[in-house]
């Protein structure tokens, strides 16, 4: 292992591209379980159902990231089904139906994954894109356009999405129904609904996450599993509920994990994720900016 | 005083068994069968009584493997040994974690399980003793007197564990800590202000749920021949360990074992005729409807039938 | 000496201060209550006496101990005993079960006494004929007095009564009034929490009147009642 500067800085640069991307894919679980307390396990899975679609819509000739936007609408709508299907079945019922929640969600995302594999395979599949394959040079360093895409992407999203719930209306009921819902009843505001139109922004949110992803790197349908790690170490780290927190959350884990995969290789990679949320569990559950 | 004899009964009948001319296959699946009771047992005593679920099986029970695994390639230990050493660490894991989660709300200890899980997995893969990513391969003896083969010997250890295991859950159940985690699961905050020391029977059951998950873990590589990290920590032995429970009725000992017998024998059915993805599909869907439309699982829906008449 | 001293008792969340220096002194036997608009702070204040919240500054000393470190479990078993605003109960426990938590886990008593003691307390609060229903099905009534009677198996010396006849009709407000008189003529010292004025004036002997996380005003019931600090804290400025 040849230790440099240019090496660490090279790492430090793909991690923060790649710590944006985390951040990106990871606001949908910011918004569903950070401010609705959902235990939504099957986010990730969800997500890669998202990369499969617009593997098929891109397939059509579209570039992968208007496949994700225009799959948006469509996810929205299913978010908007499973959370009143959750409501209904286990939210209404009280705490006692908390265990029956989590197994829920977990039962969902095994489906996901098994319907994927049967209807796609085990194979990966990639989406092809004039940026996907070359590379920006700056310097001695190469940066991958695809990366460089996916952190665009990834930043307005961000944005725009913090934006949302700080400026707008609903996004601001949004935010009032997560810290204190019974006032927000008094105030005539039906909690469920808008519960049901959070959710479902965070579900057509996951559909242009998992166009990132696909952009990014092959998919295969187990890879929800590795992403549970990374979408709740972001989104716990940020603190539930902060939506500026997971960008730097991202961040953190995304040069966490550059570092690790250069210093000791992509077998070590995987459990950084894991183990930042194991630490952040352990010494400050609230995380960075919780609530 | 029923149960004991009921209990004792059952393992001369596997005992029985091991020793007749039945098909070698009954063993190769009956093992596995066994392991399941062991395994969705454990789980219940945490999930199922005190309402904590754990996703992560696969960390305890890897684990279990690969300790029998290192004490058997370091010091040739017999299975006895490899066996409470298992145990031992799956305690130590189980007490590790839920001394780093259990303060906090359920959701986070499940997500540490999965934690663990990953965590555990790659360990193993960049540990170059126990044959790293690739795994290794086991000699085993062929025979073990008096049983015709290995594999029946196994399958009457994995029977002694999982008459031990529910055992074990039903003194949990009926006794004042299965009340205490009962008023935990109901209510925690009440319970603390019922004089329940939470976290401290919280602990208890994390501990004899990690234990006996990891001795269930002990024999498999010898089962296998073989042990390697990918499906060793896998999520899918958590998904069964959390679906039979929740299928068969979480709020008596009887349920994770009817859950194991019912979706193990459906799991080796359809692996061997069908394939293993449809295996997990039905474990998930199962899960969901049950979960859906049964919460109280089989044993639930039993009582229920015995209150109408 | 004080059976319970409460020393400048802070408490904040995030940003916001939910008590600020509360300090107060209760005697033994006495029946005290603890009035204030929503939010002002005093389930927050009973939270940190019985443990389910730790405070972050100032003392809580129970017979002349200091308490704030220690679990809430540990509180119980010294005899603090609180019952929830918004009923608890052990939903999938009978209402004799409910009981027999704590008289396992704080009076160490085997099951046989244990329900021996329990239908007792039931019988007193008027629950005896639900001893063997399931706590799930319960009228809003009989949960309040679940409450209270799960919080007297514990065979406490302090009992908290949160809020216990919020939204009981006429008839059902003097119930518990008088289970609550019985109790303390019997030696348990009392706070109650409460909105029904003439529940709270007919029963205190001292009452305090939080607002925002402060103490405004304190004495007997009918000195508060017309102290212009409370009625500007319960109709605004």
């Amino acid at each position: 292992m040849i230790f440099s500067f240019d090496l660490l800085f090279e790492a430090v640069l793909f991690g923060v591209l790649l710590g944006c991307f985390y951040a990106a894919v990871s606001i949908g679980l910011s918004v569903s379980f950070g401010l609705l307390d959902v235990p939504h396990v099957a986010h990730p899975a969800l997500m890669v159902f998202g990369s499969y679609c617009t593997y098929i819509v891109a397939g059509y000739g579209l570039d992968p990231v208007l496949a994700g936007i225009i799959l948006m609408p469509a996810f929205f709508v299913l978010g908007v089904l499973v959370y009143r299907f959750y409501y209904e079945t286990f939210e209404k019922r009280g705490t006692e139906a908390a265990v029956r929640g989590l197994a829920f969600f977990f039962g969902l995302a095994f489906i996901i994954e098994v319907g994927l594999i049967l209807m796609f395979g085990v194979d990966q599949r990639t989406v092809e894109a004039a940026y996907i394959g070359s590379s920006l040079e700056l310097g001695d360093y190469r940066i991958p356009y695809r990366m460089l895409v996916a952190f665009g992407v990834a930043l307005v999203l961000t944005i725009v999405l913090t934006l949302y719930l700080s400026k707008t209306f609903t996004g601001r009921a949004i935010k009032a129904v997560a810290q204190d819902e019974p006032a927000l009843r008094l105030m005539g505001a039906n909690p469920v609904r808008i519960k049901q139109w959070a959710f479902g922004i965070a579900t057509g949110v996951s559909a242009l996450a998992g166009a990132m992803l696909i952009i990014v790197g092959p998919v295969e349908p187990a890879m929800d599993r590795l992403y549970i790690g990374r979408t709740f170490c972001v989104v716990v780290l940020a603190g539930l509920g902060s939506m500026t927190g997971t960008l730097a959350a991202g961040l953190i884990l995304g040069i966490s994990e550059s570092i690790v995969l250069m210093l000791l290789g992509a077998s070590w990679a995987p459990a950084v994720a894991f183990g930042l949320l194991l630490i952040v569990l352990g010494i400050r559950p609230q995380g960075l900016f919780g609530r | 005083m029923t149960y004991w004899i009921g209990a004792a009964l059952v393992f001369i009948a596997a005992l029985g068994a091991a020793l007749s001319p039945l098909n070698e296959y009954f063993f190769y699946a009956g093992y596995i069968v066994l392991t399941f009771i062991v395994l969705a047992t454990a789980w219940n005593i945490l999930g199922g009584y005190a309402g904590y679920v754990n996703f992560g099986t696969g960390a305890f029970f890897g684990l279990g493997s690969y300790s029998a695994v290192v004490l058997f390639k370091a010091l040739e230990a017999p299975l006895a040994v490899q066996i409470l050493a298992a145990a031992a660490v799956g305690a130590a894991l189980g007490f590790a974690v839920g001394i780093m989660t259990l303060r906090l709300r359920g959701i986070f200890f499940a997500i540490a399980t999965v934690a663990i899980l990953f965590i555990m997995e790659t360990l193993m893969v960049n540990w170059r003793y126990v044959g790293g990513a690739t795994g290794l391969q086991l000699l085993r003896p062929e025979v073990m007197a008096p049983f015709a083969t290995y594999t029946r010997m196994l399958f009457v250890v994995m029977a002694f564990l999982a008459v031990l295991a529910v055992s074990l859950a039903r003194y949990v159940q009926v006794s004042w800590i299965g009340r205490g985690l009962r008023a935990i699961r109901d209510s925690e905050e009440a319970a603390e202000c019922s004089g329940v020391p939470t976290l401290r029977l919280k602990l208890f059951a994390c501990v004899v749920s990690g234990a006996l998950m990891g001795a269930a873990g002990a024999p498999m590589p010898m089962y296998l021949s073989f042990i390697e990290p990918a499906s060793s920590f896998s999520l899918n032995w958590g998904v069964s360990a959390l679906a039979m429970p929740m299928i068969g009725g979480t709020a008596h000992w009887i349920g994770p074992v009817i859950g194991a017998l019912l979706l193990g024998s459906i799991q080796q059915i359809v692996t061997v005729t069908i394939s293993n993805e449809i295996n997990v599909l039905v474990v998930g869907v199962l899960l969901v409807l049950f979960v859906v439309l049964a919460p109280d699982g089989i044993v639930g829906l039993f009582r229920k039938l015995v209150k109408r008449r | 000496m004080s059976f319970l001293s409460v020393q400048n008792l802070s408490k904040h969340f995030g940003g916001f201060t939910a008590l600020n220096g509360v300090s107060l002194e209760i005697a033994q036997g006495e029946r005290f209550g603890l009035i204030g608009p929503n939010g002002s702070g005093k389930t927050t204040l009973i939270n940190c006496i019985s443990g389910s919240l730790r405070n972050e500054s100032g003392s809580i000393r129970f017979n002349d101990s200091e308490i704030s470190k220690l679990p809430a479990y540990r509180r119980t078993r010294l005899g603090i005993a609180r019952s929830f605003q918004l009923p608890r109960p052990f939903h999938t426990m009978t209402v004799l079960e409910n009981l027999l938590v704590p008289t396992a886990y704080v009076v160490h008593l085997k099951d046989a006494e244990g329900e021996q003691e329990a239908m007792e307390i039931l019988a007193a609060m008027g629950l005896a004929d639900k001893a063997h229903a399931s706590a799930s099905q319960l009228s809003q009534v009989e949960l309040r007095k679940l409450e209270l009677a799960r919080a007297m198996a514990a065979r406490p010396r302090l009992l908290i009564s949160d809020e216990a006849m919020a939204g009981l009709a006429g008839a059902e407000v003097d119930e518990v009034l008088k289970i609550l008189f019985t109790l303390n003529e019997k030696g348990i010292t009392i706070i109650m929490i409460e909105h029904i004025m003439q529940a709270v004036m007919r029963f205190s002997q001292r009452v305090v009147c939080l607002d925002a996380g402060r103490i405004i005003c304190e004495g007997d019931p009918a000195s508060i009642v017309q102290n212009p600090e409370v009625q500007r804290a319960y109709l605004g400025a």
